[in-house]
């Protein structure tokens, strides 16, 4: 009696989810094999097949995303594997020749030897960084009663090194004179984990606003705040806590209906920040790579007239020569897809800026020469 | 066992039993015995990878593993533990605290008060708690636990400010080291529950009806007959569970804002554990870097290995009640 019971019990569980279980693959496989079975039909093949493995930074997934259902629907041959893991994790994959390129939030490093090691990879060729995919980095915050908030560079750096502590500081007061300003504390996410966003977040206000820590992916310690792991983490806090700041990516505070901060560059104009509002401000990068090595150097501190000057340029890592014949081809192909004015445009309703102007120029050269 | 063991070794045992035995003795011996070196071998073959991949970290470190408040081994190569074992400990001791009483009540309510029907269930039911993933946790935790626990941290902060553990300015409440132990409690709550349960069910029926005929309330038959003779079981139990609370990584990671700083404070938002900062830090990590939070997880296993030998000095100490209710 007693065991039937429990087995009984036991019975009734692991029916029900199991049953749980088989409903959700059930559905899933099943929308699976449609799109698998509807992708073909769809795309004109123009014989291109193969496998390409590549990984890298996360916070160009969604682009790459995008990018290869719309590249697999006209090369139904293809497959295309991205794994979000990291740059550094991406980098390390390229560098050890298990994927064909890595994205990443940064070129190679110089001073970590890494273009060497990359080089080596490439046996014959050299590895070159391809900016592909620009990420503009919204300032987030939840304060209620208050709309277009300013903030100049300084006040930013203030704000997340905990110097400014109340949202009535005289500093925010100066950059938002008409707004009605409450004395709440100020909590300010920064990213837990390590992260390019944080990376190009402090190379901005060292940049901009003496900022007096080393940039890095992984946060000061000493600047204090509240670490969120993940832009989606940082995202939710915001929205759920009064009297709260942080950055994200764009596409982060457009999904969670987030307000932004107008930022103000080089120039003291507070700009709002847009796709097109950001791409000014990657259009006026130096190059400092050579040849087809596209590595950029962003002005934080732009005057261009209407620019924004938080900006992510995320990169693919590639070989200009030297990847197995198959593998290059389809890298090529599907670069050259990325880097059309079709691949630039799916980019601008994910909350990315468009690449644009003589830069863009330069990249469809750079993937022109992979062979 | 041992009576089949001898009918092997001597008498003229009935034929085809006895040589089906025969016969699955040397596989069994060797596949147990197997298995034992196997999993020793294992453990030394990660004992020596993370020694090794540390060693070389924790050479590279500029600062001092145990005094430093930082934990930058990417960039300038400073990095000291004491504030994450500080928060690890921290956040286990207080789900500690939060989980053994309600673990201890749960396990006596299913084995002496609740109705038999009721009992087995639920006791099912609080080991189905032990199958959650530990994301699902750590996302409920963010996501709802956060935001709830606002307006009481807020309160108690106001009202029972003065003590230390309440106290703090600025930003009370959200993601606190309450927040974060409270969460670790419920995950560590089925572990005690369960062994507390099979312990209590196991104290001597004759002593509880020993108590009972002399006119114990129920109550007091479990002081007297099944919570002295279930104590070492619980305390094994409670250590279980912490040892669980300390190595849990990605809710933590989820809840705690992953600061660097030693505070008792814990309804501000200050909190970080070793776990976490391996979660945090693993996918971007240099060389150095990985070595380094592969160091503090050699820390993390010495903490736990700490709590677990005086969890087992506890135990000992106490066998007596074992004796008792034998």
């Amino acid at each position: 009696m007693k065991y039937a019971g429990r087995l009984a019990a036991v019975a009734v569980v692991g029916a029900l989810s199991l049953a749980a279980c088989g409903t959700d693959n059930n559905s899933s496989g099943s929308t699976n094999g449609t799109t698998a079975a509807s992708a073909p039909a769809a795309g004109n093949d123009n014989g291109l097949s193969g496998t390409i493995n590549a990984a890298g930074s996360s916070a160009q997934a969604n682009a790459i995303d995008q990018w290869k259902k719309d590249f697999q629907a006209k090369n139904s041959g293809v497959s295309l594997n991205y794994q979000p893991s990291g740059s550094g994790a991406g980098v390390q994959s390229f560098i050890a020749g298990t994927v064909d390129f890595a994205g990443s939030d940064s070129a190679l490093k110089d001073d970590k030897g890494e273009p060497a090691q990359a080089d080596a990879r490439c046996k014959t060729g050299k590895a070159i960084n391809i900016p592909m995919v620009t990420g503009p980095v919204a300032v987030v915050y939840n304060v209620p009663g208050v709309d277009g908030l300013q903030l100049s560079p300084k006040t930013i750096g203030g704000i997340f090194d905990s110097k400014i502590t109340k949202w009535d500081d005289a500093a925010i007061k100066a950059d938002n004179p008409d707004a009605k300003l409450p004395s709440t504390p100020i909590s300010a996410f920064h990213r837990s984990d390590e992260s390019g966003t944080s990376d190009n977040f402090t190379k901005f206000l060292k940049a901009t606003a003496g900022w007096p820590y080393e940039p890095a992916k992984a946060w000061p310690a000493e600047a204090k705040g509240q670490g969120a792991k993940g832009s989606d983490q940082v995202a939710a806090s915001v929205k759920s806590t009064e009297g709260s700041i942080g950055y994200v990516e764009l596409s982060f505070a457009e999904n969670s209906q987030l307000s932004k901060a107008k930022v103000a560059n080089g120039s003291g104009e507070f700009v709002e920040l847009t796709a097109d509002s950001a791409a000014k401000t990657v259009e006026t990068a130096e190059i400092t790579g050579t040849g087809n090595d596209l590595k950029l150097s962003i002005d934080y501190a732009t005057k261009t007239a209407g620019a924004y000057p938080i900006v992510l340029v995320t990169y693919e890592i590639t070989c200009e020569k030297g990847l197995a014949p198959e593998q290059a081809k389809i890298v090529k192909e599907f670069l050259t897809y990325t880097s059309s004015d079709e691949g630039q445009a799916a980019l601008k309703e994910l909350g990315y800026a468009p690449l644009a102007g003589e830069l863009l120029t330069k990249v469809r050269t750079a993937v022109g020469a992979i062979s | 066992m041992t009576t089949n063991v001898r009918t092997r070794g001597g008498g003229p045992a009935t034929g085809r039993s006895a040589s089906r035995r025969s016969h699955g003795e040397g596989p069994f011996k060797f596949v147990s015995t197997g298995a034992g070196v196997l999993l020793l071998g294992i453990m030394a073959a990660i004992a020596v990878f993370l020694i090794s991949e540390a060693v070389p970290a924790l050479q590279a470190n500029k600062g001092n593993l145990f005094t430093d408040l930082i934990w930058e081994p990417n960039g300038s190569q400073v990095f000291g533990i004491g504030a994450l074992a500080f928060g690890t400990v921290l956040s286990s001791a207080i789900a500690l605290v939060i989980a053994t009483p309600i673990a201890v009540g749960v396990a006596l309510f299913i084995s002496h008060y609740a109705p038999r029907r009721l009992a087995g269930p639920l006791g099912y039911l609080v080991d189905l708690l032990a199958a959650v993933p530990s994301v699902v946790y750590g996302l409920w935790g963010v996501t709802f636990l956060v935001p709830l626990l606002r307006t009481p941290s807020q309160w108690l902060n106001e009202n029972l400010g003065w003590f230390p553990l309440f106290s703090g300015e600025g930003a009370i409440g959200g993601k606190t080291m309450l927040a974060g132990g409270i969460v670790l409690a419920i995950m560590i709550l089925p572990i005690i529950a369960a062994i507390s349960r099979e312990v209590f069910l196991q104290a001597p029926k004759m002593n509880e009806e020993a108590a009972l005929a002399l006119g114990a309330t129920r109550w007091e038959m479990i002081r007297m007959a099944v919570l002295p003779f279930g104590r070492p079981g619980v305390i094994s139990a409670a250590m279980l569970g912490l040892g669980r609370a300390m190595g849990e990584t990605i809710a933590v990671a989820l809840i705690f804002p992953a600061t660097f700083d030693i505070s008792f404070e814990i309804l501000t938002p200050h909190a970080n554990s070793i776990a976490a900062n391996i979660a945090n830090g693993f996918g971007e990590a240099t060389q150095v870097g990985r070595g380094a939070l592969i160091a503090s997880g050699l820390v993390l296993f010495v903490i736990t290995l700490l709590v677990n030998m005086g969890a087992r000095m506890v135990i000992n100490r106490r066998k007596e009640f074992r004796a008792v209710g034998a």
